[in-house]
Formats: structure tokens, C-alpha cells, sequence
């Protein structure tokens, strides 16, 4: 363990130290947020590609060739290219979007801010932290350029067919690989950073922020980063074993006797368990590492727009350390098809229906403190309330999925994709968007335009609806997911339902050009922010500057006086008090 | 001879002394401030970053080798290709090596304390129990290598068998996580010569160091009973 250096750095002064390798968690939280960005667009560009196939699987995609030498003879997708697209679209969007964005980018911006300190205890480890998850996003996609093309296994790369390499597929040999490699490189930067967030919470606090009077953003990035010092901890290990099975003839995940294409395999007594195992102890951890920062997020955004404070702080904290730590406990519910011991099955069902209550009490307390809340209607609490949508719409398939029974028949079908698309998929993305909306002026210093943020708002929650919901029908009447056609005479009559879908993408992925152009144009042009545009009480609106100067607070760090959110209260500033101000006011309600 | 003389670093007792500028850090579950303002009984100390951080370090190599530990028991127990491995002897010197260089940075580390808190006229500062404890783990790395020699000359390779894989894997592992070790120590007797090691630093890199020591000793017992 280094003890690199102190929050305390001076500024810097070249070019490099200050846009590129720089120590600033500010910058480095807005370098996150630009790997995210270019990520999520190459992702949304991969799923168009995807669900034109799917809706027109004979035409002919033009320059689709150019992604893939032998994937699109003629410019039409080969099986195994739509499942290479496939894997590609789901891992990019997991790791370097998902986890990067909500979690990551604004959590380095917005942490020491929010707790009251100049920067995260050991910068260089913060900066290593991006640069190393930036190489792991090089490694990933550098797969499409070489050898043939990316892996084709899915973003759970389940062995024994990953870990065989070349004899599997197109991408089974190098793309593996790759992607091995870049998970694994991801890990790192991921422990990296959870480091420098635990620490910051538990130590970097100023003057009077106890615990309980972080914000709900600071504790769910607290938990995720708990979360993801145990998760990535153990996908390395599942990785390195991985490689090793391809480059130096191990066996840990590839039994004996296996015959591949006519072909045995020379390796004998692997667990192909083994590696679902380790994989799903990071993957489902991973499931509430891409959500609970979204919740802490939503929550910040909405108790400033309902301007009173959740009905309960305590509880809400609670919910989200139980999702946390229930999220060990329910990984089996991902192999109840896998070949495990019907009893495990048992014993993984239980703990996930139980976490359906921490949830429940989260999604109980949002709707509650909405319930009559006079709440301002902006961008970021539009994006907010449409995540506590998503959220329900989504969790609720989650109950019949939890169900052993119930999750056979539904398991391989495209209920399964309707349900983690929204709960985790869209349900993030609108927390990332809620948290840009309010978060954009402190970053900036430029307010973003809100009439295209309620374009953009209305275009992508009917538009995700419309793609996302039918996913369930089609799941419910036995469309197998992973097939890049459907010839069934079971499957044909869905095709329209698919076309629909693919339209509804392609619009819903075009209205989020709306929110780019409003990103850049809002960049050079919008309106100047001032310090504190929504009257919001949190730290990060009593900086001096805006955007923050490089050590956040001036000269002095601020001393914290009041809980969080303080809202509905008779100050000199007007319904609210600043957790820094010295002020001491009255409730109205206590007034009455 | 005042170009003889080096200045005693600078002992660690207060946070201001770390952050010349900064105040962070005051918070904890009991210390909030009336909302009247009143800081009397605010704690302004919280424990140095480090302190907190090697814990979180530690946490995270515990998580993989019990992932790693995992592995074994699971892949030990379906297969029937497990073929018994006689563990080098060379690997039972090696343990003592890191059990000893634990105890001499341990005298290394009160040395250095008691440096740190004395009077600031002293000499050189006492870094000879750290190139002790340095020249110590090298061995036991170099130690490892020779194990592996030794296994090699028998004809198991890494892909030989499951055991000799999980006996590469997990040796080589945590010899990384050794070595990464002998980095801090080396970067302790350097900020130690040039008088700006804070004691919050050696801390850290001993508990580091100590880890490594009781992780070999679990390791050595899981090769020994399951190989």
C-alpha cells in the first residue's frame, strides 16, 4: 500500500498534468464521463445493427462489411457475427458504461464535494483508476480489428466454450482473449477507484459531516464501491483462469471427453460450474453496481426538485447497504437453467425474493415522499421520475423470474431481456441523464437547455417503453433469445412485433442525438450558471466557483451545520438551509 | 556538520501536519456540529487515509485468493485427474525467510518510531533492519523460483495436472502481490533517507507486509492439505 500523496496537490500547469494525466477527481471524473459517452454510442450503435436484423434479416445493411471481414458476406449478418455484435453490444454497455458512468465519472466528480474535502486521498491511484479502464476499453474493442473478430460467447462467457478457443467459433481463440484480458484490466482500474471512495467517505470528511449527514448520492456510491472492491476481486481470479485455459493448456473450466465441432479436446477434469460460479458472484453484485448509484443519484435530484426531504433518510440507506448485501446471496438465480442442484435453486429463490423488499421499501419511500410533493418539473426530475418508473416496470417481472418454476420456462427467452433491460439498462441510463441535467451546471458552469431536455425526456421514456415492453410479450409467447432469425412457424408470426421494436430503437436511439447536441451546444454556448441554480442545500453548491476551483473549497474547507436536506424551512435564502450555513432555522412546519 | 545531519521526519500526530491546507476529515458518527454552531466538541482527527486505505487493500486480496480458494475445492471435487503433488522443501525454508523478515520489520518499525519521536539531533536514520527485512523478501521471492525449478526438473508444468496448475497460480499470485510488497518497503527506506516518510506510510506497508506473511502460511497449509 502506497500512501501516494495527500488530497492536498498543488495546481497544475502543463497541459498534460491538467487535462490528461491529471490528478484532479473532478477531471478525472469528466474523463470517465467522456469514455462512457464514446462507449454508449458505439453500444447504441451495435444494437441498431442488431434489431435491423432482426426486424429485415435479408437486407443488406450498408458498410456493415467493414466491421467484420467474414461476419457480413454482402453486407448481411452471419449468425455468428449478430452474436459477436451481441456480446460486444452487452459488455460495453455493462463495464464501460454502467459502471462507469453513474458510478465512476460522477462519483469522482461529485464524492469529495459532497463530503467536504479537496480531492480523493491517493490521486495518482484515482488517475491510474481511469487510465487503466481506458486501456481495458482498447483492448475490448481492438478485438473487432483482429484475428476473426470479437468473441461470440455473450457478456457471461460460459465455459466450457470459452475457454476451448479457436474450435468454438469465430472470436472463441483471440477474442476471448481480449476480452479476458480487458475485463480483467477493468477489475483493477474498478479496485483502484473503490479504494480511493471508501476512503474518501471514511476519512475525508470535513467538519461536522458525520455520517449521517452525507448525502443519499455519497452513500450509494459508498456502497457501490463496497460492492465493487468484493465483485471485481473475485472476476479477476475468473479471468486470469480463463486466459490460462487458452494460453497455457489449463483445465479449469473444460472437462474431459469434450468433443468440439469432431473434435476431442486434450484437456480433461474442468468445471464448467466453476466458472458461472465466480462469474455470477461478480455478476449479479455487478446488477446493483450499475443501479444503486443510480438510486442515490435519483433520490439527490428528487428531494431537490420535491424540495422536502425523503420520508425517511435512515431507511433508504438501510434498503440500499441490505440490496448491497443481499446481492451475494442471490447469484444462483442466474443458473437455475445450468445444470445446478435443483436444492440450490431453493436456496438461491429464497434470498431473491427477499431482496424484492429492500427494494420495495426503497421504491415505497419514493412514491411516498412524492405523494403531494409540489415537485418542479425540470429535465433532471423528468429523467428522475422516469427512472423510479423504470425501476417498478422493471422489478416487477423480476418477481416471476425469481421463481425457479416459473424462470425455466421463461429463462432463455426474451422476458428475461425485457426485464434487465429496463431495471438495469434503462433505469440506469436515466439516472445517468437525471444526474448530467443537475449536475451539468456545477461542471460546467452553463445551465443545459431545457426544452430539449424535455424533448429528449418524453422521446426516450415512450420510446424505451415501446421497445422494452414488448420484449415481455414475445418472451411470454416462447421467443428464444440469442437468435439472430426466427424460422419457427412459432416464432414467424412475431416478426412484426420485432419490426416495431427495431423502429421504435432506431427513433429512440436518434432522440438521444437531441440530448448530444444539447451536451455540446450547452458546453460552449448555454446559459452561465450561477452557483446554485436549483437552491439545493448539498455541498457541491457552496463551492466558491463554478465549476470548482482545483481544491473544491478555496481556502477554507466548509464546516457542515445541517442534515443533508433541509428543505421546507424558513431561512434567510429562502425554503431551504445550505449544510454549510451557520444559519439555524425552523421547520415551517414547526411554525404552524 | 550540519551536511552530515539529517533532519528527523516529521512526526505524525495531528491531521494538519499532513494537509497543510486542508481541514478534512473532522467527521464521524458522533461529532455533529449543533446547528448553532457550537465546534467545542468536534473531533478535528480522523485516522490518516492510509490507514484506512490498506484495510480496504487488504479486503480486496483476501476477496481474490478466496475466490482462487474456491476454485480449488470446486474443481478438486467432481474431478478425477486430482493427482497428488509433494510440495518442494524448499518452499518450508521460504516460509521462514517471510516469517522472518515480518519480525525484523517489526524491529525495523519501532526503530523508526522511536527515530521519529526522539530528539532531532540523531544521525543517519536507522533503515538497516529495513534492508533487513528487504534483502529477506527478495529471498523468499527468489525462493519461490527455485520451487518452481524444482517442480519443473520433476516434469510438472503448468498445464501438467489441475494441482501443479493451482500450485503455479497460486504461488506466482501471491508472489506478485510480494513483490509489489518489496516495492513499498523500497519506497519506504527511500522516503525514509530523504526524511519525509511518515509513519502513517510505514504502518501501512508493514500490515501489507505482515498480510503477505499470514496469506503464504494459509496458502502453504491449502497446497499442503489439497495438492
Amino acid at each position: 500500500m502506497h500512501d501516494v500523496s495527500a488530497a492536498h496537490h498543488a495546481p497544475p500547469t502543463s497541459f498534460i498534468r491538467k487535462h490528461v494525466f491529471s490528478l484532479d477527481h473532478k477531471v478525472i471524473g469528466k474523463q470517465y464521463y467522456a469514455l462512457a459517452l464514446a462507449a454508449v454510442l458505439i453500444g447504441m450503435v451495435l444494437s441498431w445493427i442488431m434489431r435491423l436484423h432482426l426486424g429485415w434479416g435479408s437486407y443488406a445493411i450498408p458498410g456493415l462489411h467493414l466491421l467484420s471481414q467474414n461476419g457480413a458476406p454482402g453486407n448481411v449478418m452471419t449468425p455468428e457475427f449478430y452474436l459477436q455484435l451481441m456480446t460486444m453490444h452487452a459488455t460495453i454497455m455493462v463495464f464501460f458504461v454502467l459502471t462507469t458512468a453513474p458510478f465512476a465519472a460522477f462519483g469522482n466528480y461529485f464524492l469529495p464535494i459532497q463530503v467536504g474535502a479537496e480531492d480523493m486521498p491517493f490521486p495518482h491511484f484515482n488517475m491510474m483508476s481511469f487510465w487503466v479502464t481506458f486501456v481495458a476499453f482498447l483492448v475490448l474493442v481492438s478485438s473487432f480489428f483482429v484475428g476473426d473478430g470479437p468473441t461470440l460467447g455473450g457478456w457471461t462467457q460460459y465455459a466450457p466454450l470459452s475457454a476451448v478457443g479457436a474450435v468454438a467459433g469465430p472470436g472463441q481463440g483471440l477474442g476471448v482473449v481480449l476480452w479476458a484480458a480487458s475485463i480483467g484490466i477493468f477489475c483493477i482500474g474498478q479496485l483502484l477507484g473503490s479504494l480511493n471512495f471508501i476512503t474518501t467517505t471514511l476519512d475525508m470528511r470535513t467538519r461536522g459531516m458525520s455520517l449521517w449527514r452525507l448525502p443519499l448520492s455519497a452513500w450509494a456510491w459508498f456502497i457501490t464501491s463496497v460492492m465493487g472492491l468484493t465483485a471485481f476481486a473475485v472476476l479477476m481470479p475468473a479471468c486470469i483462469l480463463l486466459i490460462l485455459d487458452h494460453l497455457a493448456g489449463t483445465s479449469f473450466f473444460i472437462p474431459g471427453n469434450l468433443v468440439i465441432n469432431d473434435q476431442l479436446q486434450p484437456h480433461s477434469g474442468g468445471s464448467t460450474l466453476l466458472w458461472q460460479h465466480l462469474f455470477w458472484f461478480f455478476g449479479h453484485p455487478e446488477v446493483y453496481i450499475a443501479i444503486v448509484p443510480g438510486m442515490g443519484i435519483v433520490s439527490h435530484v428528487l428531494i431537490a426538485n420535491m424540495r422536502k426531504p425523503m420520508l425517511s433518510h435512515r431507511a433508504l440507506i438501510y434498503s440500499m447497504g441490505a440490496l448491497a448485501v443481499l446481492s451475494y446471496m442471490v447469484y444462483g438465480h442466474h443458473m437455475f437453467l445450468s445444470g445446478m442442484n435443483p436444492v440450490s435453486s431453493l436456496a438461491f429463490s429464497f434470498p431473491t425474493l427477499i431482496i424484492t423488499i429492500p427494494s420495495t421499501v426503497i421504491v415505497l419511500i419514493w412514491l411516498g415522499s412524492l405523494y403531494g410533493a409540489k415537485l418542479r418539473i425540470n429535465s433532471a426530475s423528468l429523467f428522475g421520475l422516469g427512472f423510479v418508473s423504470m425501476f417498478i416496470s422493471g422489478g416487477v417481472s423480476g418477481f416471476f423470474l425469481a421463481q425457479p418454476s416459473v424462470d425455466i420456462m421463461l429463462h432463455a427467452t426474451y422476458f428475461v431481456v425485457g426485464h434487465f433491460h429496463m431495471v438495469m439498462g434503462v433505469a440506469a441510463m436515466f439516472g445517468i441523464f437525471a444526474g448530467t441535467y443537475f449536475w451539468f451546471p456545477k461542471m460546467v458552469g452553463r445551465m443545459m437547455n431545457e426544452t430539449l431536455g424535455k424533448i429528449h425526456f418524453w422521446l426516450s421514456f415512450v420510446g424505451t417503453y415501446a421497445i422494452f415492453m414488448p420484449f415481455h410479450y414475445l418472451g411470454l409467447a416462447g421467443n428464444v433469445r440469442r437468435y439472430q432469425a426466427f424460422v419457427t412457424d412459432s416464432m414467424k408470426p412475431l416478426i412484426p412485433v420485432h419490426q416495431f421494436i427495431t423502429v421504435a430503437a432506431l427513433i429512440t436511439g436518434a432522440a438521444q442525438l437531441i440530448f448530444l447536441f444539447n451536451l455540446v451546444h450547452s458546453r460552449f454556448w448555454g446559459e452561465p450558471a450561477s452557483d446554485n441554480p436549483w437552491q439545493a442545500t448539498s455541498l457541491e453548491w457552496s463551492t466558491p466557483t463554478t465549476p470548482p476551483p482545483h481544491n473544491n473549497f478555496g481556502d477554507t474547507l466548509p464546516t457542515v451545520y445541517h442534515d443533508p436536506y433541509q428543505y421546507g424551512v424558513e431561512s434567510s435564502v429562502g425554503d431551504y438551509v445550505m449544510q454549510a450555513s451557520p444559519e439555524k432555522v425552523k421547520t415551517i412546519n414547526e411554525e404552524a | 556538520m550540519a551536511t552530515t545531519i539529517q533532519q528527523p521526519p516529521k512526526v505524525e500526530e495531528r491531521r494538519e501536519s499532513i494537509r497543510p491546507v486542508g481541514n478534512s476529515g473532522g467527521g464521524g458518527p458522533r461529532n455533529l456540529v449543533p446547528a448553532e454552531g457550537d465546534l467545542r466538541r468536534v473531533k478535528d482527527h480522523a485516522p490518516p487515509p492510509a490507514s484506512t486505505g490498506i484495510w480496504v487493500v487488504l479486503a480486496s486480496i483476501t476477496m481474490t485468493f478466496a475466490a482462487f480458494t474456491s476454485a480449488l475445492i470446486v474443481r478438486q471435487g467432481g474431478s478425477t485427474d486430482w493427482k497428488h503433488l509433494t510440495l518442494p522443501p524448499i518452499l518450508y525454508l521460504n516460509t521462514l525467510l517471510l516469517l522472518a523478515s515480518s519480525i525484523t520489520l517489526e524491529v525495523a518499525r519501532r526503530r523508526v518510531g522511536a527515530y521519529m519521536t526522539g530528539p532531532r539531533d540523531q544521525t543517519a536514520p536507522p533503515s538497516r533492519w529495513l534492508y533487513i527485512t528487504l534483502c529477506l523478501g527478495l529471498l523468499f521471492v527468489a525462493g519461490q523460483y527455485v520451487a518452481w525449478l524444482q517442480l519443473r526438473a520433476q516434469g510438472l508444468f503448468l498445464a501438467t495436472n489441475p494441482n501443479s496448475s493451482f500450485f503455479y497460480v497460486l504461488t506466482g499470485i501471491h508472489a506478485l502481490h510480494v513483490s509489489g510488497g518489496l516495492g513499498g518497503l523500497a519506497r519506504v527506506v527511500r522516503r525514509l533517507n530523504k526524511s519525509v516518510l511518515r509513519k502513517s506510510t510505514l504502518d501501512a506497508t508493514a500490515r501489507y507486509w505482515h498480510f503477505m506473511g499470514g496469506l503464504w502460511v494459509y496458502l502453504l497449509l491449502l497446497l499442503w492439505m489439497k495438492l
